[in-house]
């Protein structure tokens, strides 16, 4: 590991100033599930280590009774699975499906957010759009079959590992940052970004500013649900999965509806298309699975990929009716 | 002259009962010390510089940089300029210092320049197999094949295959070599072979064979990768003299360790049945290859599996591919689960064509397996019996009860054979003055209950209760015996141990008679005490009678081979796995997984069962989830962690039950190993089970949702395709 100085600041005006102007410089730990394995390899080589743990209203959580729910960045998944029960299925079930027990005790909301690709070609050290020594693309020649296949027009060909991302997408949450400049808020589904080097990020964080938690607005009457298309129970990413979040009128027509997709492209993948398409339907298994099309229209395998455009239509037939009930 | 032999079943104090392995609380509470957990006065960490290319050509190495890094003690090349690199993995340059991170910045400032060569490293499809990496392919024919196919009623053709897996040993290979003075090296290595080793360092090093000490307490698994001393492991030795004699830490990283430290060998196999319309068997015919890395490997003399000695019209043809990855190594019942996944996919997919009940024509040509036809006949009626069989099997993409719309279930079954044995055991059993016995032998216990097993065999034949012998293994000062492979352990270290407790028991009759007013012949021991056959009356306490041996211990020596036999190999097994399939998204979940093993007389039913469940763990995850992933371009191993590199966890495996074969037919064969024979069939079982569930055969394994959803595609099966 390269050496690095270490800075434990409490408060989160002290963070934001101990933090770079261009990413790599910095790093921030929390839970430390990634960084660390990160930092091991030499895939991330920061100057600075910036420990937010003491910065105490990070692990607040607040759930007043209109059915939001305000998540500190440092509560942990297993904290965020305890608290938030049963009002928010989409959420807890893309929690649950972090099955190692280790992770979920020390990774936190944030970290899961903000966690690196897993992209077998980055994780060895070939950059986060893995080259050759020639120059040469590195997944779209080689063995791609965890890689997007939607959103991978540009160089980006890895999939955004959030499990909690699409949920928060289609619960219509926010994440709160704070920076130099204060506060500010962003819609989920605008904060993550396809890089476009191998010093950008994934999201569009600005490298001095920290993630505060998310904002999930009232859910009262929404029923969601996430599905993860995995092979293994035990710790393993999912191949594919979607959040569902449906509202339905009295006569169980959708009034509206979100869809999000998880580990399909280098972002998580809003499918507003499919979302249009259930709005004023009645669900049953065809129109679940009919949206599970749409939601994949645009999708582009790459060489050994084509089995996951059919995963990510389960996984998002599967959100519907489970969310459906 | 004493005879020797095993106690009859009422005779048997703890031989055959379920007895908890002894070193099992040493292991939960963490007080059991591996080769990683150890940590010598002084010791340094040492660091191995590997290749990053697959091949290529060392053109020079600058270790000016590396040499002058904090806390480095001594660095030293293993291979130099000029050297050509097969694998990326391969070791460069060794290099020791004061702690770990040290160690690791001195390796990543010591700077090679390569000269890059083509590498190959993906051996599944034949026909891009470059003709420079195919090795010259052997082939053999037996009685007349072109006949048998001819006048075949059916010739059914299936092509099936594995990929490259690794041993994934959780505790990595590892070991700290120190020099006591200039020419005694003490080293704790990380082994399955604890007496043999000792040679290999004091002929590679220019000592003597008794100035090297060899020590392991406990073993984070070897499954045949952990034999012989590795390159790195006598230069870590040769690194430790540099460092003035310093103890020496050299364990494999997890990337390291699941890249050049072992693997087993992929196997892809064309094949042609010929049978009868009644489903028997009359002629087989395969074409073969497959790939060890850089190493060779046979597969003569295998195929088809199990029923080879009754299949006399065959046609075999196999070729070792070479590719630029680390070579194999034996890995548990070397070459048998691929060859049972071969032939048990074969003759399932035959019994699909024939529209016949596998177990129907598996019993149907059971006498083709030839000598153990009536175990495996009795096996496969237990196994049968355990998954109800007959009640849950149906045809092929019927769906066993249980099925929905896109969850389909099914069962599989698969035979398996292995050999077995006893190695070349030596061990002094002691019995002092006091009463306490003391068994020392230089074995190793892999983790499946070797200490067990000898405390077993020495308290049952000296009738004491289980602790009142300490066993002392894991120590080349101890007396020699054989490194634990081919599931030759039991055998070998129980019949020394039989034989060495037997003539203590006697000497001790002898000490003791006069005392008694009898003879030795006419003693027994019996529950903590010797008395005289039919006169229990006449007795004396164990202490007692240990106390006559005035202030000598007293100490014999076992020995296997010796007189008469107590070991014999070879032995059967069935398997049988009920899995569900989702069809929507190809994944394949274990319900239930049925094994029926024999392995002759049982020492300890617990560890058996324990042996056999383990290996039905590693076989579901060969099934499901293990490849090595080599990356074409780079040449580079993709997956050398345990996030991609998938085992399977305790949620995967489903529900096991287990039924040893003991009794009248089995325990007379004496004590044969079971290690190895339980990790043969799992592979087969689930694919077979696979294809019943879904209508078509997922040709290659690990059955992934992939090629799953490839298989049902291709072949118009149960696809649910949205």
């Amino acid at each position: 590991m390269q050496k690095f100085e270490y800075a434990s600041p409490t408060t989160k005006e002290q963070a934001v100033a101990l933090l770079g102007k261009s990413w790599g410089e910095t790093e921030v730990l929390a839970g430390g599930t990634d960084l660390l394995s990160l930092m091991k390899d030499f895939i991330v080589t920061p100057k600075r280590v910036v420990n937010i743990k003491g910065i105490a209203e990070l692990s607040l959580i607040r759930m007043p009774r209109n059915g939001s729910a305000n998540i500190g960045a440092l509560v942990t998944i297993e904290q965020l699975i305890d608290t938030l029960g049963r009002g928010f299925p989409a959420i807890t079930d893309a929690a649950k499906g972090i099955t190692s027990p280790q992770i979920r005790n020390m990774g936190t909301v944030g970290g899961d957010l903000l966690q690196r690709p897993r992209c077998w070609y980055y994780r060895a050290g070939f950059g986060l759009l893995p080259k050759g020594e020639n120059g040469e693309p590195l997944v779209a020649n080689g063995d791609n079959r965890y890689h997007a296949i939607l959103g991978n027009d540009g160089e980006a060909k890895f999939v955004n590992p959030s499990s909690l991302a699409p949920a928060l997408i289609a619960l219509n949450a926010k994440i709160k940052i704070f920076g130099p400049a204060g506060g500010r808020e962003v819609a989920a589904d605008k904060f993550f970004v396809a890089p476009r080097s191998d010093s950008d990020r994934e999201y569009t964080l600005e490298p001095n500013e920290i993630v505060m938690g998310i904002s999930i607005p009232p859910t009262l009457g929404v029923r969601s649900a996430t599905y993860e298309v995995r092979q293994k129970e035990a710790l393993d990413w999912p191949l594919a999965a979607a959040s569902v979040a449906l509202t339905l009128d009295a006569a169980k027509k959708v009034k509206a509806a979100r869809i999000a997709l998880g580990h399909v492209a280098p972002t998580p993948w809003l499918a507003e298309a499919a979302a249009e398409y259930l709005t004023g339907k009645t669900i049953n298994e065809d129109v679940a699975a009919e949206a599970g099309k749409i939601a994949l229209a645009g999708a582009k395998p790459l060489s050994r990929n084509a089995y996951k455009v059919q995963l990510a239509r389960v996984a998002v037939k599967r959100a519907i009716l489970q969310a459906a009930g | 002259m004493a005879e020797y032999k095993w106690p009859e079943e009422g005779k048997r104090s703890h031989i055959g009962k379920r007895i908890k392995r002894l070193d099992g609380p040493d292991k939960v509470s963490g007080r059991a010390k591996y080769t990683y957990d150890l940590n010598r006065p002084g010791m340094l960490f040492g660091k191995v510089v590997r290749s990053p290319h697959a091949h290529a050509k060392i053109v020079s190495i600058d270790l000016s940089v590396a040499e002058k890094m904090p806390g480095v003690k001594a660095v030293k090349i293993i291979q130099g300029p000029g050297a050509e690199i097969q694998w990326a993995g391969d070791e460069i340059v060794v290099l020791a210092a004061e702690t770990e991170g040290q160690a690791e910045d001195a390796a990543r400032a010591v700077k090679i320049q390569y000269e890059k060569l083509p590498h190959f490293v993906n051996e599944q499809n034949w026909d891009a197999i470059p003709e420079a990496n195919r090795r010259r392919p052997s082939e053999a024919t037996a009685g007349d094949p072109a006949k048998a196919f001819k006048e075949a009623d059916i010739v059914f053709e299936g092509s099936y295959g594995n990929e490259v897996i690794t041993h994934c040993c959780l505790e990595s290979h590892g070991l700290i070599a120190e020099w006591e003075d200039d020419k005694n090296l003490l080293v704790h290595q990380s082994t399955q072979s604890v007496s043999a080793n000792g040679p290999q360092f004091a002929q590679a090093l220019g000592i003597p064979a008794g100035n090297v000490r060899l020590k392991m307490e406990h073993i984070g698994g070897g499954f045949g990768s952990k034999f012989p001393v590795d390159r790195w492991g006598i230069e870590a030795a040769k690194l430790s003299k540099l460092a003035g004699g310093k103890p020496i830490k050299l364990m494999l990283e997890r990337d390291s360790e699941l890249m050049v430290a072992g693997s087993r060998p992929s196997v892809f196999a064309k094949v042609k049945v010929a049978a009868k319309k009644d489903g028997s068997i009359t002629g087989w015919e395969s074409e073969v290859w497959g790939s060890g890395g850089v190493g060779n490997f046979s597969f003569a003399g295998l195929l088809p599996y199990v029923f080879r000695a009754g299949v006399e019209n065959r046609k075999e043809k196999f070729s070792v591919i070479g590719t630029n990855t680390g070579p194999q190594r034996a890995w548990r019942a070397p070459n048998h689960p691929q060859a049972c996944l071969i032939t048990m996919s074969a003759f399932d997919d035959l019994a699909a064509e024939l529209k016949m009940d596998p177990l129907d024509l598996f019993l149907k040509n059971i006498a083709l397996t030839g000598t153990r036809a009536n175990v495996y006949r009795d096996e496969l009626m237990k196994a049968a019996e355990m998954i109800e069989w007959k009640k849950m099997w149906r045809p092929r993409g019927e769906g066993a009860p249980g099925s929905t719309k896109y969850v389909k279930r099914g069962l599989g079954l698969s035979l398996h054979t292995w050999g077995g044995g006893g190695h070349a055991s030596d061990c002094d059993l002691t019995i002092h003055p006091d009463g306490s016995v003391e068994l020392k032998m230089g074995t190793q216990d892999l983790g499946v209950g070797t200490r067990t097993v000898l405390a077993i065999v020495a308290a049952d034949t000296l009738g004491l209760p289980l602790d009142a012998v300490k066993v002392h293994i894991g120590d080349n000062r101890y007396p020699v015996s054989s490194g634990s492979g081919g599931s030759t352990t039991v055998g070998g270290v129980s019949s020394s141990t039989r034989r060495a407790s037997i003539d203590a028991l006697n000497a001790l009759f002898e000490k003791v008679a006069p005392a008694m007013n009898t003879t030795a012949g006419k003693l027994e021991a019996v529950g903590g005490k010797i008395q005289e056959i039919g006169k229990p009356t006449n007795s004396m306490t164990w202490k007692q009678a240990c106390a006559k041996l005035g202030t000598q211990p007293l100490t014999t020596r076992g020995k296997n081979p010796g007189k008469e036999t107590l070991t014999t190999a070879g032995v059967g097994g069935v398997q049988m796995a009920d899995v569900s399939v989702d069809i929507e998204t190809g994944i394949v979940k274990m319900n239930n997984f049925v094994a029926v093993q024999d392995c002759g007389l049982i020492i300890d039913m617990k560890t058996a069962e324990s042996q056999v469940f383990g290996a039905m763990i590693m076989g579901v995850t060969f099934a499901l989830f293990e490849e090595k992933v080599m990356d074409a371009q780079t040449g580079r191993m993709l997956n050398p962690n345990m996030e991609f590199y998938r085992l399977a966890g305790l949620a995967d495996i489903g529900n096991f039950k287990v039924h040893m074969m003991t009794g009248k037919g089995y325990d007379e064969r004496g004590v044969i190993g079971v290690g190895e024979p339980p990790t043969v069939s799992p592979g087969a079982a689930i694919s077979n089970a696979v294809a019943n569930a879904i209508g078509v055969r997922v040709p290659s394994i690990p059955l992934t949702p992939d090629r799953v959803l490839a298989a049902l595609e291709k072949k118009g099966g149960a696809s649910a395709k949205i």
